[in-house]
């Protein structure tokens, strides 16, 4: 739309002169107000960015990378809850894709039409639902529900296939090392934080597929058909294909929302600071987001800088893989 | 397709398809396969519907594929064991949400219902007084506050959102103006990604920046409003872009061609033609932030009574209440009774006190949430304008 085509001539005006600059005063507050909301965007980001950096300087300043003498480094502290928050994510994730496809399948592909509608607002409730909420579930009624399981597979793949002794570094260790270890009751483990990761994530993943899936084109589809497809042959060799790039997107925009997740890995994990692969073990991880949440109460100074300043870390990690997330339904979304 | 003939009797043919055994053959492999789970399951004395139900999909994925390969060949057998699977996972995925909900209603509801003194003082009670043990206490000043939190958030975001969502829609089409807007666009869709506890690590940081030494241990309510509006605004943008977009360029034109200046034409035209949209987005957005924990637990603190001021001191929300009673876990009875410090009341003791308060401001906490989802379908089901179906 183009603003040249407005017609200046008005045909009631009271007065043509006073009227026009009416006209123009209030297109130009109003077109001001507008830019201005733009540009707070800008200013906003950016602030998020200067005032964390503020914040955390405190503690940058003080650390052993910056002074070289100091007692404690910025990388010692933030590395094990990198790992602990970019570890449940992902084991999130491994759970939630494959289900969040298969069930935007259901609704795209499977469920009969009147069906989908409502069955996609079942999807989106469990988004509907506060985090908090998903922690209080987590702990008080899932984690004791998940022991058994964890026992089996601890009993099952934590012992029994080991590598050969011999071997440098792995020699002894068993294959499954993410099932090893020494589960105890409670299990507020990294494993259980990172189902209910997953069945927050699952509403997202799945709206995106479901409309990635929605978008094949009809033709194609029915071509396969007329070839003699079933069902499964078209999403295989019609739709997956097709929606690629956008489940891959959605994943990454999944894996940012499991990243800076705080309460359900906050109200789940007994945490600690190591760099295990047990995933069934109790207090060997906690993630930034669920650290910063947990000791801010009892933190100032350069404590709270330094909290301050993981947070910045997960901000810029967060970022990086949105921004790939969204370059990708960028580049994919046109062609559609 | 030749290669999926086999020797089946000719009638059960149909030309239209290959596919030729009727539904209820994988109803009935389906209750075969639960009867078998049911049978093993007894046979090992570890009975129960879960298991049988987890048991018996599983036989019946097998058992289904087999008959159907023996009856109706490969390419279908596939066909058919590719639809169990993706029934399944949305079976799946529905068992958390009614797990959740069932927990929530059913152990919160009890708690809200069966409240100390009076049925339903849950909700008209504060936490004043109530230590230890004591069976009573309500959600009164935490709803107050997250409903005052909530509405300056909305306060902040809604003007600015909307005003991005207009400069997107209305001004960003040539020049720097267009570059601009595509900066913005990109900045939303990255603000929509921004943890929600860097939102509230940056409504701390900008106030604490501004307040001096000695009163680094503030927390006031905007504080949590300036953090909650961070996540608030690019939902609003985003929703309100696409409602505006909507709207038929021929409205505009003709509002144009009557001589109705611009803005004129946005606020009488484009807004409100798309009000009923725009209304929808936002009803979500504030759903969306009112459950928000993290970014509270921040910045504003817990307090046991109702705090009005948004500019003085801590305030108690719902989301951090259900986190610190989560938190108290099992309380301690020493005695039988426990007594009120403030009004002298005696209250009786209960050792799961802490944890059913959780669950009934999770319930209370979930009903608003629902509430302003159905308020949003219903203004989208009702009020959409007629001109854009």
């Amino acid at each position: 739309m183009s603003t040249t085509d407005v017609t200046p001539e008005a045909a009631e005006a009271p007065t043509g002169s006073m009227k026009r600059s009416g006209r123009r005063f209030g297109d130009s507050v109003f077109s001001n107000l507008s830019i201005g909301s733009g540009l707070l965007i800008f200013l906003t980001l950016a602030a998020v960015a200067i005032f964390l950096t503020l914040e955390a300087w405190p503690a940058i300043r003080a650390s052993q990378e910056f002074e070289g003498t100091a007692e404690f480094s910025l990388i010692e502290y933030t590395a094990p809850y990198v790992f602990g928050t970019v570890l449940a994510a992902v084991i999130a994730l491994i759970m939630a894709i494959p289900i969040s496809m298969l069930i935007a399948l259901f609704i795209s592909h499977y469920a009969p039409r009147k069906m989908a509608q409502g069955l996609g607002y079942m999807i989106d409730l469990l988004a509907a639902v506060p985090s908090v909420v998903y922690g209080l579930w987590g702990g008080i009624w899932l984690v004791p529900r998940l022991e058994p399981l964890y026992m089996f597979l601890n009993s099952t793949f934590g012992t029994w296939p080991r590598w050969p002794g011999f071997l440098p570094w792995v020699g002894g260790e068993p294959v499954v090392a993410l099932f090893a270890g020494d589960p105890t009751a409670p299990m507020r483990n990294l494993a259980s934080a990172s189902v209910v990761l997953a069945v927050m994530v699952l509403p997202i993943i799945t709206a995106i597929a479901r409309e990635v899936f929605l978008q094949t084109p009809r033709l194609t589809e029915e071509a396969a058909l007329a070839l003699g497809a079933t069902k499964w042959e078209v999403i295989k060799t019609v739709v997956l294909p097709f929606g690629r790039s956008g489940v891959v997107a959605a994943s990454m925009l999944g894996l940012g929302r499991a990243l800076g997740e705080t309460m359900a890995v906050l109200m789940i994990l007994a945490p600690g600071a190591t760099f295990s692969w047990h995933i069934l073990e109790v207090g060997r991880h906690q993630s930034i987001a669920a650290n910063i949440a947990s000791r801010q109460a009892e933190a100032s100074g350069v404590d709270m800088s330094l909290l301050i300043f993981t947070g910045l870390v997960l901000f810029v990690l967060t970022f990086i893989i949105n921004a790939i997330a969204r370059a990708i339904v960028a580049r994919s979304g046109p062609k559609s | 397709m030749s290669t999926a003939i086999d020797n089946e009797t000719p009638t059960m043919m149909r030309s239209s398809g290959e596919r030729r055994l009727p539904w209820y053959h994988l109803v009935f492999t389906g209750l075969v396969g639960a009867a078998i789970a049911a049978v093993l399951l007894l046979a090992l004395d570890a009975f129960s519907i879960a298991s049988m139900l987890i048991l018996g999909f599983i036989l019946h994925l097998v058992m289904g594929y087999l008959y159907s390969l023996v009856r109706e060949g490969r390419r279908w057998a596939m066909d058919r064991l590719m639809m169990l699977i993706v029934i399944g996972a949305f079976a799946l995925a529905m068992f958390p949400l009614v797990s959740l909900l069932w927990e929530v209603i059913s152990r919160g509801g009890a708690r809200v219902i069966a409240a100390s003194p009076t049925p339903f003082a849950f909700w008209t009670n504060d936490m004043s007084g109530i230590i230890g043990g004591a069976d009573a206490g309500g959600v009164l000043h935490a709803t107050i506050g997250t409903l005052l939190i909530t509405l300056w958030a909305s306060v902040i975001s809604i003007p600015i959102g909307l005003f991005t969502a207009i400069f997107l829609v209305e001004y960003a089409d040539q020049g720097w103006r267009r570059v601009l807007g595509k900066g913005v666009t990109f900045l939303v869709d990255v603000m929509t990604g921004i943890p929600s506890i860097v939102a509230g690590l940056f409504g701390l940081s900008l106030f604490l920046a501004f307040l001096p030494d000695g009163q680094q241990g503030v927390r006031m309510g905007i504080m949590g409003s300036v953090a909650l509006s961070l996540l608030m605004i690019p939902t609003v943008v985003r929703s309100s872009e696409e409602m505006l977009r909507l709207v038929s360029m021929d409205l505009r034109e003709a509002a144009y061609a009557l001589g109705v200046p611009k803005w004129l034409t946005i606020v009488r035209v484009v807004l409100r033609t798309a009000v009923a949209g725009l209304a929808t987005g936002i009803t979500l957005a504030i759903a969306r932030v009112i459950g928000e924990t993290a970014p509270l637990l921040l910045t504003v603190g817990m307090v046991t009574s109702i705090n009005w001021s948004m500019f003085d001191g801590r305030m108690a929300t719902l989301p951090t209440y259900i986190n610190q009673q989560y938190r108290n876990g099992s309380a301690n009875c020493m005695n039988d009774t426990v007594t009120n410090p403030v009004n002298q009341e005696v209250y009786a003791c209960s050792v799961t006190t802490n944890i059913d308060r959780a669950w009934a401001a999770a319930l209370t906490l979930i009903i608003i949430v629902m509430v302003l989802n159905i308020i949003a379908r219903l203004v989208s089901h009702y009020f959409s304008p007629k001109i854009s179906r």
